[in-house]
């Protein structure tokens, strides 16, 4: 009451009679019937650079603003459909794909859109190296042969060579990647900066990335208008979008991190989707009459993971026994409702092969008689990194509760996201609890983290999940890259499958669930659908009655 | 005027010089070892946390190669006392380097931060100070009556209630609930995009423009943190003000107006409240201060755009550059207004100017 009559002093003193008719009927905020406008936590993005970019809301933009050869194909996330490529054929012996571009396409900046285009693109994309690049490549492309390896043969057809017979599959789902989007070469050029050539370097200019960091230059269903870092994204409608028009003319993303501040400007009206809810929240905005909800599972598992530096954790039995010692039926419907689903394998519901069976359940006697096995009746003390928020503390408590019913003591050490992840990536902790998300819609991208470590020595070049809790596997790392290049679709699903069940049943990976993406809307939105992957979240369908 | 006295006077005239020349001088020395101080601390608390820079740079998910190739780039294999003499180098020349989070250079953020945080600051002072002043002359005058209760207890809620807490409380109440301010930011999303600010005062820049619908609806925003704010400085200002007043109507010349028979009202309000007004010139200025460094909480609930929510981001997102950028330009703003008070002080008081 008091703070009531200091806001309305303060308003007359400050506004005169003339405000005070705010005091008496507000109107109800509405958005502009023309405008989308989405809360969601964007400070992740730290570059809207297709070649760079590697953030998931930053995926979600470029997803909408730019054009690629193939994307995923959303009636079956195990295949790719054509985007800007009509037709593609692979020669037979695996190395050589060549893509045909459907005719007439245009950028939004009225460029026409050619093969040369695709080919700066990629050039761009693997001289840049930046975070994504190995995307493209792995395919054994390197800055000096990229030039040949990915080449324009007319203004229609792009060729794309790779260096091994891989599966197909892996081929056309890597280049459904956000860093294979197609640039406007033509605008690009005009705004490259020029470098002076290092050692880590070798090229004279930076091909356009200082401007595309916040400028635009794709074909997309939508145009990057602006992103003020911290701030929005804001997107406008692409007339000289090659496929059907956006219904809406602009998109606007505004930064906001609390879910109940989401909650809030849902429920209010200031916002027509609330993205980033927590489950209480979600709870209440499915029971509002004016709002609803919607959810998709992502491409991201969270998992607790044990180093095996540690001799307890190392030992066969203790790995097996911890999961038996998660109780994921409490957490499914607590912490984890309408958040996450229960999924034990490391391949994402979606990917070619994944599996959906999830054989552990929480069995104390069965925990108990393993850690007998083990030598370690008595049970043990060890800790666990948990990054601050939710669900990761909700759930290590959880897990904390459980262990214990085994007789394990777990210290769950608190810390920083930035810190605990600092701490796992130099083999240092006991436990690890954390998630991850795919880099690529394809089964390699998981497999080759979870499943392979070709040098387990601290020197490590490649430091996969499996390197970084310290898990030698030789074996697992030559059936990983033998999956590579199966070109057989269901054989190549077979091998990734076996892959699944052997990290479920000896890994130390405890995989726990599969992110369920969820969203608030108004019920006046027409349209709105989460994809499979961030970067299939596509609003030019959304309406608004 | 004979030559001798002409002499004295010349030379008093630059024995005063002296003072002042010394003065700045010290104030120099303090200023700067203090901004090298913050620097080193700051920096060096910055290296030393468990967080790999690079990790802030790049994610979680760079392979190797890059991620070797950004330590590089960032000078991060080079020894911390080189790094810290290159960052020195790079904040002498007023290049602080490029925010992590924003990929701006960090001063173009905080010209973009800075204003947000000081309209908000100077409506909640002006809140404070026109409301506190004379609850604080009205508690002193009826000292012990009930107006003296109220007036400690809104006081006592001012200092102990955690400020976000209110804060939430006042947008579940006046913003879900009543409607009657707008929700958190510093305009609706229709005026976003259709206003272009000059100053980044946003009030002043729609006055300016004669957009008043863009001036309504930034007043929609902005009111219900600056309330808050000036609910936090007027708990402190109400009752500095009463205690001074008390101090200054136990004085003689209080006696001697009254003997006058000058009238009540002038001799609070005209006298009392006139002495009383030099020192709250510095309470005053130091709230304001505090509210420009201390409104991180503020920004943050309401998500105001401000230097305390850019500070906030960056550090969470181990953003060394920008907090190192932002504690510098705080602490100049905090001196440079403890200055401006000082100076305040002495024109005010005229029994600190010098014969």
């Amino acid at each position: 009451m008091m703070l009531e009559k200091f806001a309305l002093r303060s308003r007359a003193l400050l506004a005169g009679a003339a405000l005070s008719a705010l005091l008496v009927a507000p109107a109800f905020a509405v958005t502009p019937a023309d405008t989308l406008v989405e809360g969601f936590a964007i400070d992740d993005i730290i570059s809207m650079d297709p070649g760079e970019a590697f953030e998931l809301s930053t995926a979600e933009v470029t997803g909408n603003t730019y054009d690629l050869l193939v994307r995923l194909d959303l009636s079956d996330t195990s295949k790719v459909k054509g985007d800007l490529a009509e037709s593609w054929t692979v020669s037979d012996d695996g190395l050589t794909y060549t893509f045909k571009l459907k005719p007439g396409l245009k950028f939004a900046s009225g460029n026409p859109i050619t093969a040369a285009d695709v080919a700066y693109s990629f050039e761009r994309a693997v001289k840049l190296d930046k975070s994504p690049a190995f995307i493209i490549s792995q395919f054994g492309i390197s800055g000096d042969n990229v030039a040949e390896k990915a080449k324009a043969v007319d203004d229609t057809t792009f060729q794309f060579t790779v260096d091994k017979a891989y599966a197909p599959s892996f081929v056309l789902n890597c280049l459904s990647a956000t860093v294979a989007s197609v640039v406007d070469a033509k605008l690009v050029k005009e705004h490259v900066a020029a470098v002076t050539p290092s050692a880590d370097y070798k090229w004279d200019n930076d091909f356009g990335n200082a401007w595309l960091k916040t400028g635009y230059a794709g074909s997309g269903q939508f145009k990057l208008r602006e992103w003020r870092a911290n701030e929005a994204v804001v997107m406008e409608r692409n007339d000289n979008y090659f496929g059907e028009k956006a219904k809406l003319a602009r998109v606007i993303y505004r930064n906001m991190k609390e879910s109940s501040a989401q909650r809030l400007a849902l429920e209010a009206g200031d916002i027509d989707v609330a993205r980033n809810l927590e489950p209480n929240d979600l709870d209440a905005i499915a029971k509002n009459a004016d709002l609803t909800t919607t959810s998709a599972p992502k491409g991201t598992v969270y998992y607790i993971s044990l180093n095996q530096k540690n001799p307890n954790l190392a030992k066969p039995e203790v790995r097996q026994a911890f999961k038996y010692l998660v109780d994921y039926d409490a957490l499914s419907t607590t912490i984890l409702k309408g958040i996450g689903e229960i999924h034990q394998s490391f391949l994402p519901k979606g990917d070619l092969g994944a599996i959906d069976e999830n054989p552990f359940k929480f069995d104390v006697a069965k925990a108990k008689e393993l850690l007998a096995k083990a030598g370690l009746a008595d049970g043990f003390s060890v800790t666990m990194d948990v990054r601050t928020g939710q669900p990761t503390t909700g759930m290590a408590e959880s897990i904390q509760q459980t262990l214990g019913q085994a007789g394990i003591k777990l210290e769950i050490i608190p810390g920083d996201g930035k810190q605990t992840l600092t701490k796992y990536r130099a083999r240092n902790h006991d436990i690890y609890i954390g998630q991850w998300g795919q880099d690529y819609f394809d089964p390699n991208s998981n497999a080759q983290t979870f499943a392979s470590n070709p040098d387990n020595s601290d020197e490590g070049k490649t430091k996969t999940l499996a390197w970084r809790n310290a898990w030698d596997i030789p074996d697992l790392t030559k059936q990983t890259e033998a999956a590579l290049l199966e070109k057989d679709s269901a054989k190549r699903a077979d091998m990734y499958k076996d892959l699944q069940k052997t990290i479920l049943d000896t890994s130390p990976f405890v995989v726990i669930h599969q992110q369920l993406e969820v969203a608030g809307l108004r019920k006046n939105l027409k349209g709105f659908a989460l994809g499979p992957s961030f970067d299939s979240n596509f609003v030019g369908s959304v309406s608004k009655e | 005027m004979s030559a001798a006295e002409n002499q004295v006077a010349a030379r008093r005239g630059s024995a005063r010089a002296v003072t002042v020349l010394s003065a700045i001088g010290r104030f120099l020395v303090i200023a700067i070892t203090t901004y090298l101080g913050l620097l080193a601390v700051t920096f060096f608390i910055g290296r030393v946390i468990p967080i790999d820079p690079v990790l802030a740079v790049l994610g979680d998910r760079a392979p190797a190669n890059v991620v070797e190739r950004t330590r590089r780039e960032m000078g991060l294999d080079l020894p911390l006392i080189e790094q810290f003499y290159i960052y020195v180098k790079g904040a002498l020349n007023g290049n602080f380097g490029t925010s992590v989070l924003t990929t701006n250079p960090v001063m173009t953020d905080i010209r973009r931060a800075f204003p947000a945080t000081i309209e908000l600051a100077t409506l909640g002072t002006l809140i404070g100070s026109v409301i506190g002043v004379p609850l604080g002359v009205l508690a002193a005058v009826r000292r012990g009556s009930l107006i003296d209760q109220i007036v400690r207890i809104i006081g006592l809620i001012g200092y102990s209630v955690p400020i976000f807490w209110l804060g939430l409380l006042g947008l579940v109440l006046f913003y879900a609930k009543l409607q009657w301010v707008a929700f958190p930011a510093r305009l609706d999303v229709v005026y976003e995009y259709t206003f272009t600010p000059i100053t980044g005062f946003y009030l002043l820049d729609a006055a300016m423009q004669g957009q008043w619908d863009v001036f309504y609806d930034a007043f929609r925003h902005i009111i219900l943190p600056a309330s808050l704010l000036g609910y936090f400085s007027l708990a402190y200002i109400s009752r500095m003000t009463r205690s001074f007043m008390l101090n200054e109507l136990s004085q003689e010349y209080i006696v001697a107006a009254r003997a006058k028979g000058l009238s009540e009202r002038r001799i609070i309000w005209a006298h009392a409240l006139r002495n009383a007004a030099v020192p709250m010139v510095t309470v005053i200025a130091l709230s304001y201060a505090g509210l420009l460094e201390g409104s991180v909480l503020t920004e943050t609930v309401f998500s105001w755009p401000g230097i305390g929510l850019y500070i906030t981001n960056s550090l969470q997102n181990a953003d060394m550059n920008a907090v190192l950028g932002g504690t510098i330009v705080i602490g100049s703003v905090f001196i440079a207004i403890n200055l401006l008070s000082d100076l305040l002080y002495r024109v005010l008081d005229p029994r600190t100017k010098a014969g």
